[in-house]
């Protein structure tokens, strides 16, 4: 075929984009292809496809949008995680001469790959999920403000996800580092796929996250119940607000990045080239822009969760709610005036590094104001150890460590000798897992038996925690000392031999992590096989105090049937003290938004235009950009989205709760 | 401060709503697109602190002086000024529910909206021609995005305002139309606003270098 | 702002024009108003550029902004319906608050990049270049 044509029609993929020189990848893409091959028979042979296409890919529900994103982010800690692994067996091996078994080719992609999914396709669509499932519930709406919107945001980093782990397997993925700062992610540098992967991963995912933080905002301020005022919503959907707000605030910084360093590769301008006016330092400060408000996005939720646990599992309403508020309010403005801690030593000078430095250590106050706050919830309650109040414990001693040693980081000097090293991976990690993922687990433990109608199993629940409290503490203290010693991040071979233990302690601690990953699939499975022993039929099993365990577990598709009336914090709590009686009749048709595969299908052409534009297939981009238009246009032809539940199918289901509720009042 | 608890005869609170009306549809939209413009505006607001960094980066190439023509950019700003005054008598007749009058204002603002984008891309065309491309210099490369990408959203504004022309003649001045009319005179608006920052820090100043 | 949420009475149907969410919306002399406002706004401005009529640089590039300044808000309030009372308040907060990150990533990025490029570029002067 003429080379030309086959050039047209294919852009720069071709054959050598397989990569079936490389055994690691080859034998991933075999389990992979196995497993998902595997799963599409499963699903085939049970006839699950009709199911799934109208229960859940085209739903609008706000629930079953947050249990899908609680799916993705869960499978993409498997290929997070892995990344994790292959990076601490090389370090640990690597040593004496030894070059390890990972190709620096190779094993700059892993560290590259793992930042990028741990936070975009991991924390992130977890705490979206969460946010998703519980904020319409705890302000007693039926959904949020736009429900097809969130149908599409979820598809949207679905289509990001989607891109980054093609690059497994088709072409390969940037080797820059989670940021990819130029000149090295340019075009010059990087001229392959790897990096465009990147940034048409991130565009992708990135409009689906703003569209939602759109959507959680709007939510919170017009569809609040009756009564509840913005002083009376519980914690955990204030700091929803707060991090969508962020969310809404930061990601179209991420958006004009990301733009502008494709504009250099596709289009040859010189935002941050090395000549012709260009300033590559100006992406390192638009990105952290970015950056420092995003990891406040993945926190701020997690301290939500711990108000709502620690307040449930000690028996007492939250200490200090109106300080909680303030001091998140208050983070979510600071949050903005810290970015240059990232780059202290990119040589600002000593009076802009000093106002960063001062600023990033005022932020640290609302956050210990928080933590006071927490135990003086505890102190004089009636504890309950169950597994949300231990992952609250964990994190208050982990995530103080982790925070102290960030205000060791924020004086400039000593950010000199630690930037770049262990020390900063020890620390970010440190508040990550102690804050972010210990909250997670928290939440997951907590609201799981709303979602599903039984709880997760304990045993394995504590075995999984105790693997990740300890693995935690083995893999990243040694990486203080190695980081306070001088090592630098993302080596892959080292000179000095006295260092190997510590990478050693460190590849112990992430075998210890995997065993507790391991327990959670396993406690997933395990509750599932036991859901009759672990089931809950009163809708409420840790006597909590917010709207939504007022519902059924799992609640009916329109949350409510009459919407609640709010007088004071704790609403469910209030309703529980004053003797508030379900209403058994009077139940009239609810209001409801339709499902639509309109969200799938845009995100789907979103998806391909992507891979059209990584691979320089410039007719694909186009068609799939004017098939994007069209589709858009089209549906906004359909003016009718919605219906109604009918009075006696609410009746029934009504009904039905009834029953449970009083069988279970009997036993 | 709680709101008195509502009771029922029998003085038990009352902790549902008993009379309760269907949500208002789009009840949330005007305020969801507000905040959606106040992204844009971030997106809008990069783009300045690019170019105002890297816009003095002539890299010995064409500077302002050499390149903008001050009487074409007023003859610019005038069609999208008169472009959002168009706008707002079309809106003015959607609340008067005069059909035929709203279209027409709106294909008008279409039109202005049209040669602000010819205009904009002759000169562009130029100034491609004299070598002034996007890749010569970092000032030329946020110039061409910070300009190019507000005329990129004034495309759009065209394409939505056609779809919303199309949209009305079929099914009229319904509730849904009026709500989107609404948030396309919002991004109309916008539009003109950021214009300002445009012609003010990119053409006015620039001379002034 | 008000701090309640959806009242009691509901909505009910049958809006009033006014209620689109709380969206205001002009009159004809509100848009004219605006409109002759901004004419003149952007009328002095090129006028002062084009004809150099202030000799001094400085003093008419702060004219140009503070003029372009009031002009941005005579399109909030004439064209926008900019005010406090849409959507209970929550319009105005969300532009207040974008106003003041756009302030802190303008301010902010010019401040570092400035130290950067004082501190960091290469002193190289390209028009010496053969």
């Amino acid at each position: 075929m003429n080379p030309d044509l086959v050039k047209m029609i294919f852009g720069r993929l071709n054959l050598e984009a397989l990569p079936i020189h490389e055994p690691i990848l080859v034998g991933t893409f075999a389990v992979v292809a196995t497993g998902g091959l595997a799963l599409f028979a499963l699903v085939t042979y049970f006839r699950l496809w009709g199911y799934l296409w109208r229960e859940w890919f085209t739903t609008v529900d706000h629930k079953r949008i947050g249990i899908m994103y609680m799916i993705l982010g869960i499978v993409m800690l498997l290929r997070g995680f892995a990344d994790a692994l292959m990076m601490r067996m090389q370090q640990a091996i690597a040593f004496n001469g030894s070059d390890g078994y990972l190709p620096a080719h190779h094993y700059d992609q892993v560290f590259t790959a793992h930042g990028v999914i741990m936070i975009f396709f991991v924390a992130m669509p977890l705490v979206t999920g969460l946010m998703n499932y519980v904020v319409p519930l705890q302000i007693g709406a039926r959904d949020v403000s736009f429900p097809f919107l969130n149908n599409f945001s979820f598809w949207m980093t679905v289509g990001g996800a989607v891109l980054v782990m093609m690059s497994l397997f088709v072409g390969e993925f940037a080797r820059t580092g989670w940021l990819a700062y130029p000149p090295l992610s340019n075009i010059g540098y990087s001229p392959d796929v790897g990096v465009d992967y990147y940034i048409w991963g991130l565009q992708v995912a990135g409009v689906g996250t703003t569209l939602s933080g759109i959507n959680l905002v709007c939510t919170i301020v017009k569809l609040r119940a009756p009564g509840m005022t913005m002083m009376k919503m519980p914690v955990f959907t204030w700091t929803s607000l707060c991090t969508n707000v962020l969310i809404v605030a930061s990601f179209p910084v991420l958006t004009a990045v990301l733009a502008l360093l494709s504009l250099d590769r596709y289009v040859g301008t010189n935002f941050f080239t090395n000549d012709f006016g260009g300033n590559p330092m100006m992406y390192v400060n638009l990105i952290w822009i970015w950056g420092h408000p995003e990891v406040y996005i993945l926190v701020l939720p997690a301290f939500g969760i711990f108000s709502e646990v620690t307040a449930t599992f000690s028996g007492k309403r939250l200490f200090g709610y109106t300080s909680m508020v303030y001091a998140t309010v208050v983070i979510t403005i600071l949050s903005y005036l810290v970015w240059l801690h990232h780059f202290f030593t990119m040589g600002s000078g000593a009076s802009v590094n000093s106002f960063f430095g001062i600023t990033t250590m005022i932020i640290s106050i609302p956050t210990g104001a928080k933590m006071f706050n927490w135990l003086f919830t505890m102190y004089r309650g009636r504890i309950r150890f169950e597994l949300p109040m231990m992952w609250t414990v964990a994190f208050m001693l982990t995530f103080v460590i982790g925070g102290m040693t960030g205000v060791l980081l924020a004086v400039p000097p000593a950010d000199f000798v630690l930037h770049n090293s262990l020390f900063l991976i020890a620390h970010f990690h440190n508040v990550i897992i102690g804050g972010v993922l210990f909250g997670l687990f928290a939440g997951i433990n907590y609201w799981f038996p709303k979602a599903f109608g039984f709880r997760l199993d304990p045993f394995w629940g504590k075995l999984s925690f105790w693997f990740w409290v300890s693995g935690f503490y083995f893999a990243f203290m040694p990486l203080y000392v190695l980081g306070l010693m001088g090592v630098t991040r993302r080596l892959r071979v080292f000179d000095d031999p006295s260092l190997q233990i510590w990478f050693v302690i460190a590849a112990f601690g992430a075998f210890l992590i995997l065993l507790g990953i391991g327990a959670m699939l396993v406690q997933f499975a395990v509750s599932i096989l036991r859901r009759e022993q672990l089931k809950d039929t009163t809708g409420d099993p840790w006597n909590a105090r917010t709207l939504e365990w007022a519902t059924s577990s799992p609640p009916p598709d329109y949350n409510f049937a009459f919407t609640p009336v709010v007088y004071d914090n704790d609403a469910w709590w209030d309703m529980k003290r004053r003797g508030y009686k379900r209403p058994l009749t009077g139940f009239k048709p609810i209001h409801m938004p339709s499902n639509t595969g309109t969200g799938i299908i845009l995100a789907g052409f979103a998806t391909v235009m992507g891979f059209a534009l990584i691979w320089y297939i410039w007719w694909l981009a186009a068609v799939s950009f004017v098939a994007l238009l069209a589709v858009a246009i089209g549906h906004t032809f359909n003016y009718h989205r919605d219906f109604h539940i009918p009075a006696d199918e609410v009746v029934r289901t009504e009904d039905a709760r009834t029953r449970v509720l009083a069988a279970g009042a009997q036993t | 401060m709680s709101v008195a608890t509502i009771t029922t005869q029998d003085s038990e609170p009352v902790f549902h709503v008993v009379d309760e009306h269907d949500h208002p549809e789009g009840a949330s939209t005007m305020l969801g697109f507000w905040i959606y413009l106040m992204s844009d505006c971030l997106i809008f607001a990069m783009l300045f602190a690019t170019y105002g960094v890297l816009g003095g980066n002539y890299a010995a190439g064409p500077a302002p002086k050499d390149l903008f023509d001050l009487k074409l950019v007023a003859l610019n700003t005038t069609m999208l000024l008169l472009s959002s005054i168009t706008y707002g008598f079309a809106m003015l007749t959607m609340e008067k529910s005069k059909i035929g009058q709203t279209q027409l204002w709106l294909a008008i603002t279409g039109l202005f909206g049209l040669a602000f984008l010819g205009i904009e891309l002759t000169e562009f065309a130029h100034m491609i021609h004299e070598g002034a491309t996007p890749q010569r210099s970092a000032f030329l490369s946020s110039f061409f995005t910070l300009v190019g990408t507000h005329g990129l959203h004034v495309t759009f504004g065209l394409v939505w305002l056609v779809t919303l022309m199309v949209q009305t003649a079929r099914f009229g001045l319904t509730e849904a139309n009026r709500r989107r009319l609404m948030c396309l005179s919002m991004f109309w608006h916008f539009l003109d606003v950021v214009w300002i920052g445009v012609f003010t820090f990119v053409y006015l100043l620039g001379m002034l270098r | 702002m008000t701090t309640e949420a959806r009242t009691l009475e509901g909505h009910g149907g049958g809006h009033g024009h006014d209620d689109h969410g709380g969206a205001a919306h002009g009159s004809l002399k509100s848009y004219l108003i605006g409109f002759g406002l901004s004419v003149v706004l952007t009328a002095i401005p090129f006028w002062l550029v084009m004809t150099g009529a202030i000799a001094d640089k400085q003093v008419t590039a702060l004219i140009v902004l503070v003029l372009a300044a009031v002009q941005i808000v005579v399109h909030m309030v004439y064209f926008l319906h900019m005010n406090t009372r849409s959507e209970n308040g929550w319009t105005m907060l969300a532009l207040i608050f974008t106003v003041i990150m756009v302030v802190i990533a303008l301010t902010g990025s010019l401040w570092v990049m400035h130290h950067l490029n004082v501190n960091m570029m290469p002193m190289h002067d390209m028009s010496q270049m053969p």
